[in-house]
């Protein structure tokens, strides 16, 4: 008999011990798959948007430059851009218009901004009296193209824009919650004093000067603060890091009660189980035999958990738009984005997942089987 | 040598589950979906942060969230937003805090 055909024989013999006790095994079979299949799916979740963010904002801007007063941020006055436009290795400064508008009508809070597109090619051409917003945004307070906005401006006057456009779908991770407005509408809007900017787009001829420059601009105005792109990624890495997630924590609490309920189904050998070995030996069974058939009971059973709690998350995560963690991820958001995620797999995070799954459960069902499988036979099956 | 049904049934459903599980790895490494709309906006509008939480200033951009935001209002004003129990402070937040 060749060793794959003792193998297939050992699997089928072990698959009908299974078998014999269907209900509990099916049990074990899904609440495991569910527990799997969560932990997936925090982990394909995560790594997407963590993926989403090193791609995306690649284009963000190199170094942005904030002024803070008391903790707070202040407005950028005029003179700034030309004090850091002056800094050596510095190619363009460019002040940007942007703030926060909440709209009591829905209760959420937009991110307004004025398009400065230092890309020549920008689309995003805003006339005055016009805006262009979100799609999120269109759908929360259901204005849409040719719709008027009302907007109530610093002063308690009524400003409203016609919707001239809405922002692609698909850049909704991105782009939810924006309103683009031109300059004039903005300085109306929230009544900015001439020349004053939100905070300032510094661009350098060489990018790996970056944090040289920021050095030196917090040297040329102290109550500056530089942010360069390096730490925007950083931002996010350390962001939606999947081990020190709040909803890994939360998961844990699951988790271990699944290991206490694993570990007790794995560990304690029931008396049937007990006569099943103790008759195995009898008819001339190896205790490696016992023990390699009673491992691949494990294995079975947590392999194929692990295989469909996999698959179940990818599913669940990328094309169902992660739905069970929205509620968590919603928080007291008015608007979010549809997570649309791009789908992002790594291997390393697998691997983790099929030693923390499958590993401990196979070794568990192990020993209990070894310590009847040394005994003697008939002390085995005499045993209550 | 033939062997049993049950044992053929399962090789069979691990390995179609194996497959699943490279068609998903392969599915991934093809998939765009939009990312190139979206980088494009985001260096056209010069973003800083995905529109991910936007219950707050310091979820909404994380990026540009100064020391003290979970403290805005008062010393203590602590974070009460469930979203900032989600993410961690930026490390840059951190790095700086920790060199004063």
């Amino acid at each position: 008999m060749s060793a794959i055909d003792r193998q297939m024989n050992i699997l089928e013999f072990t698959l009908s011990s299974l078998l014999r006790r269907k209900g509990r095994n099916a049990a074990l079979l899904v609440v495991y798959t569910i527990v799997v299949a969560m932990l997936a799916s925090v982990m394909f979740f995560t790594r997407a948007l963590r993926d989403e963010a090193s791609h995306v904002l690649q284009g963000a801007p190199e170094i942005v430059v904030q002024r803070t007063i008391a903790g707070r941020h202040e407005l950028v006055p005029p003179g700034y851009a030309g004090a850091v436009s002056r800094i050596r290795g510095v190619r363009e400064v460019r002040p940007r218009l942007w703030g926060y508008y909440f709209d009591p009508a829905v209760g959420a809070n937009y991110t307004v901004i004025v398009p400065t597109g230092i890309v020549p090619e920008g689309s995003e051409n805003i006339r005055e009296g016009e805006v262009t917003v979100g799609s999120a945004l269109s759908r929360a307070r259901k204005a849409y193209v040719g719709d008027v906005f009302p907007f109530r401006t610093h002063d308690g006057r009524s400003l409203n824009l016609r919707i001239a456009a809405l922002l692609p779908q698909e850049t909704e991770l991105v782009s939810a919650d924006l309103v683009l407005m031109s300059a004039a509408d903005f300085g109306r809007l929230f009544g900015f004093a001439p020349g004053m900017a939100t905070d300032l787009e510094v661009r350098a001829r060489n990018p790996r000067e970056l944090a040289t420059i920021a050095t030196k601009i917090t040297e040329a105005l102290p109550d500056a603060r530089p942010i360069i792109r390096a730490e925007v990624a950083r931002t996010y890495d350390a962001l939606f890091d999947w081990r020190g997630a709040f909803m890994s924590t939360a998961l844990m609490g699951a988790l271990l009660a699944f290991v206490i309920f694993a570990w007790d189904r794995a560990s304690g050998l029931s008396a049937e189980e007990k006569r099943e070995i103790g008759i195995l030996k009898a008819v001339g069974w190896e205790t490696s035999d016992v023990l390699g058939m009673k491992m691949l009971e494990g294995a079975v059973v947590s392999l194929t958990a692990f295989l469909l709690g996999t698959a179940l998350a990818y599913l669940h995560v990328f094309f169902m738009d992660s739905s069970l963690f929205l509620a968590a991820l919603k928080g007291w958001s008015v608007l979010y984005p549809s997570f649309t995620l791009t789908p992002a797999v790594d291997a390393y995070e697998l691997v983790t997942l099929f030693f923390m799954s499958v590993v401990p459960y196979t070794a568990a069902a192990a020993v209990p089987s070894w310590r009847a499988a040394i005994a003697d036979p008939d002390t085995v099956m005499r045993e209550e | 040598m033939r062997f049993g049904r049950k044992s053929v049934m399962h090789v069979a459903l691990t390995l179609a589950l194996l497959a699943a599980l490279f068609a998903m790895a392969g599915h991934a490494a093809l998939s765009e979906r939009g990312r190139g709309g979206r980088a494009g906006l985001v260096a056209r509008l010069g973003l800083t942060d995905l529109c991910v939480f936007t219950e707050a200033r310091y979820t909404r951009h994380p990026v540009m969230a100064d020391r003290a935001s979970a403290f805005q209002d008062h010393p203590l004003s602590f974070e009460h937003f469930p979203s900032g129990s989600l993410m961690g402070p930026p490390p840059h937040l951190r790095a700086q805090a920790g060199d004063e």
